[in-house]
């Protein structure tokens, strides 16, 4: 995993509760046996006019030019805005996989659903939970003002709007650490063999049927 | 010791080593794997040369892209046939139990999982998978997880978590005739919304919960990351213990003896405190039918749709008008008054053998009263969750009932809950489904889902409309709803 720098970024609103990861990539493309390439695809059914399937040239595709994500001002967008319970739906982590393809390292929303929550930190997506009140004013500041970027700092946990205003974000210590450094969770792990074969050892005795 | 919940007693006996923060390495006991969120998995463990911890913990069986007819040509998109090759080759070299799509026992991972015994009460469980939750049911610890937590568990067989707050849904008395355990799944995310679990892991209750059968319950605990929460899940009691006696791959002798010793301590301690507890009277449970684009959005099968003008604030009122657009829907319509274009009864959620006899019986009602499936309804399929549920249902008959009745009657898999096969939705139309999701496009593009109980499904097909089952429960009243 890319350790997560500093940023600047331009920041786009999806203005709705409830994205589920089926919106945010839909099942045809979890066929896939890669990791990559999906960005493309991020919101495939809310972003073209056809009926995306896999292998097709998306460059040529129909866009729906009412999705917010296909607006001019918010081309080369890095920054996510969105609403409550973001993610919601599979464990599919072709969902951060597709929004870090195509561009995003930040979300920022009052909430997300558990396992995209976790699934952004494991591919190097900052998903940051603000207070309701404090979205609602980013989405305005964002519709009001074309090229309305924010300064992300993970180390500092804070934000910084165009007009200065620093935002704190909270984050949990272990994951921000892990983000920071690109640290790789499995060998990580690894380092504490002996404490799990030390587990299974004292759950063979306990546990036998465990162990079949 | 204090008093635990039944959650505090699972996540203490799997803690390996916990950070100071709180953060915790979990052990994990048993490993389900699909087709889908597996081969990135395999390929990171290959791509960095480590070990797979210990493979006799997993399970592997592909279920999603599986097609539901004319198996033994197998799969014909090339794209499905790669990632089930993929699950086939990486299974056999690292020597993995794996059902393939030609064994009698290939299935939904879901519904094979407790099937063999493999699910164990007290165990942890995971699988790249959302409805992993199911599990839960046998009192064990159970969560979907992604692909990199997938590899994480193949080279660890741990998982960094942090507890959750435990919430407590309690649901006392006595369910009326028709009225499911999916109903009561309905009826809770109605309540606290598709994120009023989220940051929980939830027990499951009550008299009426300790009434429902072992497939009720997983019923009941699949649904339960539709609410958001990590985990779902049910006391064991001797319900769960009888049903693991004599599974393929349940203890035996000497070790079913201090199996079930331990199963019988898997309750929350009297006493024991909830972060959160919900109460709902069993008695007031009805026939619930989502509206929406999300499950949270629903109401009786005697209501109406809503208006977005009742919603309780502007970001849902937005919600409400744009899913009933999607669903081509008004607000004020009876839900009795719409129609649907196909049924899909099966899934995780309710593809296992008592939800056939549910749906078969209203099969066969409609045979007896010279009906079938009504002339509005293009579509109405039967897909068994694993081939041992269609090995016992063709046994018992159902599927001559349900192909009398005009349903057809398929292979096992995932099939249209999430049309990943062939099987889907077009655009535009409209489908009562036992599946677990009605988001946008979830059955294929442009299809509009309404999640509901296998008989509600089964009794929509025939009548062409939504129609209240508990109107069917009672054969006197049936003219009812001619």
């Amino acid at each position: 995993m890319k350790p997560f720098t500093p940023l600047k970024g331009l920041v786009a609103p999806l203005d709705r509760a409830n994205v589920d990861t089926d919106a945010i990539i839909p099942k045809q493309f979890l066929k896939s046996i890669k990791r990559s390439g999906f960005g493309p695809n991020a919101f495939d059914e809310w972003r073209y006019l056809d009926r995306g399937e896999p292998g097709m040239d998306c460059t040529n595709r129909p866009v729906n030019p009412d999705f917010v994500l296909n607006h001019a001002r918010y081309q080369g967008a890095s920054v996510l805005l969105a609403r409550e319970n973001f993610g919601c739906g599979s464990s599919r982590e072709h969902a951060p996989w597709a929004l870090e393809d195509y561009g995003f390292r930040v979300i920022i929303a009052p909430s997300y659903a558990d396992i995209f929550f976790n699934n952004c930190f494991k591919n190097g997506v900052l998903p940051i939970v603000l207070a309701a009140e404090t979205v609602d004013r980013l989405f305005q500041e964002t519709e009001a003002s074309a090229g309305y970027a924010l300064t992300v700092d993970l180390a500092a946990q804070t934000l910084t709007t165009p007009g200065g205003e620093v935002i704190a974000f909270e984050v949990d210590g272990e994951r921000k650490h892990r983000l920071l450094n690109g640290l790789d969770d499995i060998g990580l792990t690894l380092q504490l063999t002996d404490q799990i074969k030390a587990y299974e050892a004292r759950r063979r005795q306990e546990a036998a049927w465990l162990f079949l | 010791m204090s008093a635990r919940t039944l959650y505090d007693k699972l996540w203490d006996d799997h803690v390996v080593h916990q950070e100071a923060d709180g953060t915790a390495l979990i052990y994990i006991d048993r490993h389900l794997v699909h087709e889908v969120t597996s081969p990135q998995a395999f390929e990171g463990l290959k791509l960095s040369g480590r070990a797979l911890w210990r493979g006799s913990t997993i399970l592997a069986t592909p279920d999603h892209n599986v097609p539901t007819t004319a198996r033994a040509a197998g799969i014909v998109d090339p794209v499905s046939r790669t990632q089930v090759e993929t699950l086939d080759a990486n299974c056999a070299e690292l020597g993995l139990n794996e059902f393939r799509m030609s064994d009698p026992r290939q299935g939904i991972v879901h519904v094979i999982g407790p099937e063999q015994g493999f699910t164990l009460p007290g165990s942890t469980l995971v699988c790249g998978d959302s409805h992993t939750s199911t599990h839960g049911a046998f009192a064990a610890l159970a969560f979907g997880i992604g692909t990199s937590e997938v590899e994480h568990v193949l080279a660890t067989q741990c998982l960094w978590q942090k507890k959750s707050k435990a919430m407590l849904v309690r649901v006392e008395g006595d369910l009326p005739a028709g009225v499911t355990a999916k109903d009561i799944a309905l009826a809770v995310i109605g309540r606290i919304g598709t994120a009023g679990g989220t940051g929980y892991a939830v027990e499951f209750g009550g008299s009426a919960i300790r009434a429902l059968s072992m497939e009720g319950r997983m019923t009941l605990c699949n649904m339960a990351i539709e609410a958001g929460a990590r985990a779902g899940m049910v006391a064991a009691d001797e319900k769960t213990i009888r049903y693991m006696e004599g599974r393929p791959q349940s203890p035996k002798g000497a070790d079913w003896d201090q199996a079930a010793a331990y199963w019988r301590t898997l309750h929350s301690d009297a006493g024991a405190q909830f972060d959160a507890v919900l109460e709902l009277a069993a008695a007031e449970i009805t026939p619930q039918v989502t509206w929406g684009t999300s499950p949270e959005m629903v109401v009786a099968v005697t209501d109406r749709v809503p208006n977005p003008a009742d919603a309780p604030n502007a970001v849902k009122k937005a919600d409400w008008e744009r899913a009933l657009a999607y669903m081509g829907l008004t607000g004020g319509t009876p839900i009795h008054e719409i129609t649907i274009d196909k049924a899909f009864i099966g899934s995780c959620t309710n593809s296992r053998i008592e939800d056939l006899r549910e749906a078969a019986a209203v099969a066969r009602w409609a045979t007896a009263k010279g009906r079938r499936v009504a002339a509005n309804v293009k579509l109405a399929m039967v897909v068994p969750g694993s081939g041992l549920v269609k090995a016992q249902a063709e046994a018992e008959g159902l599927d001559k009932d349900f192909v009398a009745a005009g349903f057809e009657w398929r292979e096992p898999g995932c099939s249209m809950c999430l049309a990943m096969n062939a099987d889907r939705l077009e655009p535009g139309e409209r489908c009562a489904s036992t599946s677990n999701r009605n988001f946008e496009g979830r059955q294929g593009q442009g299809g509009r889902t309404h999640l509901v109980s296998p008989a509600m499904a089964a009794a929509a097909a025939v009548f062409g409309h939504f129609v209240d089952i508990r109107a069917l429960a009672n054969a006197l009243t049936i003219e009812v709803l001619q």
